[in-house]
């Protein structure tokens, strides 16, 4: 069998036009490959019967000419997404058995593009976590290993870790994943991958299960910057079934390989040089600079003060609005249910099995933040915090056109670190959450490796609804990197 | 402030989550260095700044009030963990 595991969406996308093999082949593939790598555990529930069906589609239109934006294109579903008739868990027990009857607006735009659905990726509960660690189907591994020792098992990052896993052992073409305060761009960046948060708003949050509905938002998992275009591009719209859906003319999202970088001006923000930034990210953050600046573009120096104001403000606001999306979670309607002779037993033991450690915790910060005595003190405090952190970057918006970053203060770690102090783990996503408070658009880069050969990503942060320049950073940073 | 062992009760009550004796201890411990940890936000002066409820500044429109049957009882019903002539199954909660 051909080995189709190098191929990104763009590759594929000629390789079908010009029959050099079929959708069914890749599928076929893709599906005997995620068998051989079960170890990774990228998958929830496994989609193959529908994959070969829909790739059979694909490749009659193929034959008709009449082919869609990602016709035959296999890719990986972050569990959050709701799947008509497919079973849809958060990666939590409480939702083990859960078939929704409807599917999300992101899926249902990616199937009426063409794509094909391997299964549903694993993922941390609810999204809760920074190395796919809180799933209840088990962690999921990174196929990375570092250079030294091949025997040591690595985290993918999470949240979105199966979608990150998958995609960087070739079991798919690309995946989904959703971005709360750094689950796309933290695991695309430990994986080697790109991954893209589109500014809140861009895709719609229907059909996604909430975690905290101010911040989340859908993105897609790719290797390259043009696929990452080109799946944002089947993702978003306009959708009335979310009011928080933007209706902002959707672009082209492709023009950014017209778009010049040269004379814009690249902020450099003097809060995320963080103490315990690793001297390798720091490294490869200066090359960065200086291939933007070889490129024409102005590097400038600016700052963000509120910075490290910005992850205790996440870990109020964000546990506050899990605490009110996760009140569904009862036992009644859906999902599962202890079977105690009183209501209240009934939901409070439902809750207690049905939740994981993470999620109780932080279903327990986010109800004591908003409990009466408390609310003032912490809840709106933090979120006037959150306002001065949205205008500094809207002040440094003035004197430069995006922001370069590091996407992760370190590399992928070894699987059970960080797992005793709950916020060592939170750190994580210190430099991610500044922008998803902010709501702007932002992806990740691979763009070199320490000397364990492990990925380090680079993040560019955008102004609202400027996907386009965002990606055409990240392209600059694909196309000066050195592997 | 801080979580103490009472706290830790009524919080759980609201959340409607039951914690178990020998979780408590530990819950306290965790609980309290996370909100030892956003205790820091009190040094930030934020006198006359609005609370920012969402990035969301478009204005929100009405749908058209045209009544629409998405889905039957059959479907909604479909996941519940009991269910009896069409409706969902709970402990008698009316003495």
């Amino acid at each position: 069998m051909t080995d189709y595991s190098s191929l990104t969406i763009q590759s594929a996308i000629s390789g079908l036009r010009k029959k050099d093999f079929t959708s069914v082949e890749l599928t076929k593939f893709f599906i005997e490959k995620i068998q051989k790598n079960n170890e990774l555990n990228c998958f929830i529930t496994k989609t193959f019967e529908i994959a070969l069906k829909k790739a059979a589609e694909s490749d009659e239109r193929i034959l008709k000419n009449s082919n869609r934006q990602l016709e035959g294109i296999p890719i990986g579903m972050k569990d959050l997404f709701c799947t008509n008739g497919v079973k849809t868990t958060a990666g939590s027990k409480i939702l083990e058995n859960f078939v929704p009857f409807y599917e999300s607006t992101v899926s249902k735009n990616l199937w009426d593009s063409g794509a094909v659905m391997l299964g549903k990726t694993n993922m941390d509960e609810f999204a809760m976590g920074s190395a796919n660690t809180t799933s209840f189907f088990g962690n999921v591994l990174n196929p990375l290993k570092p250079k030294s020792d091949k025997n040591k098992r690595l985290v993918p990052g999470g949240s979105s870790g199966g979608s990150a896993s998958a995609v960087a052992s070739g079991l798919c073409l690309a995946a989904t994943g959703s971005d709360t305060g750094g689950s796309i761009r933290q695991p695309a960046s430990f994986c080697g991958l790109v991954g893209l948060k589109p500014t809140y708003g861009r895709c719609s949050r229907f059909g996604m299960i909430a975690f905290a509905s101010s911040l989340d938002q859908a993105g897609p998992i790719t290797k390259s910057v043009e696929d990452a275009a080109l799946m944002l591009q089947c993702m978003a719209s306009s959708d009335e079934k979310d009011s928080t859906s933007s209706k902002k003319k959707i672009p082209n999202f492709l023009d950014f390989k017209k778009f010049n970088l040269k004379g814009k001006k690249i902020g450099i923000p003097k809060e995320y040089s963080i103490k315990g930034l690793n001297e390798n990210i720091e490294k490869v953050w200066k090359n960065g600079t200086e291939w933007f600046k070889s490129e024409g573009a102005e590097i400038v120096e600016i700052s963000l003060p509120y910075t490290e104001f910005a992850l205790p403000t996440y870990y109020i606001i964000a546990p506050a609005e899990a605490s009110a999306n996760l009140a569904r979670y009862d036992g009644i309607r859906y999902g599962f249910r202890s079977n105690e002779p009183n209501i209240n037993s009934l939901y409070s033991k439902t809750r207690a099995i049905g939740f994981g450690k993470e999620v109780k915790r932080r279903l327990m910060i986010g109800t004591y933040v908003l409990s009466a005595g408390y609310y003032d003190a912490y809840y709106l405090k933090a979120l006037k915090v959150r306002k001065l952190i949205s205008n500094d970057f809207e002040k440094a918006f003035k004197s430069c056109d995006l922001i370069l970053t590091p996407t992760t203060p370190n590399v992928a770690f070894p699987i059970g670190e960080k797992q005793t102090d709950p916020i060592e783990m939170y750190l994580n996503d210190v430099l991610t959450v500044p922008a998803s408070l902010a709501g702007l658009p932002a992806i990740s880069v691979s763009a070199g490796f320490n000397n364990e050969m492990l990925p380090i990503g680079l993040q560019v942060i955008g102004k609202p609804f400027d996907e386009i320049s965002v990606l055409a950073a990240g392209s600059l940073i694909e196309r000066f990197r050195e592997f | 402030m801080s979580i103490d062992n009472s706290t830790v009760k009524k919080v759980a009550l609201l959340a409607r989550i039951e914690i178990l004796q020998n979780e408590e201890k530990i819950l306290i411990s965790e609980l309290n260095n996370i909100l030892g940890w956003v205790d820091d936000l009190k040094k930030v002066d934020t006198e006359n700044i609005e609370p920012m409820l969402s990035v969301f500044n478009e204005s929100m429109f009405m749908r058209k009030d045209d009544p629409k049957s998405n889905f039957t009882s059959e479907e909604i019903l479909k996941n519940a963990p009991e269910n009896s002539s069409g409706f969902f199954v709970v402990p008698k909660v009316i003495e």
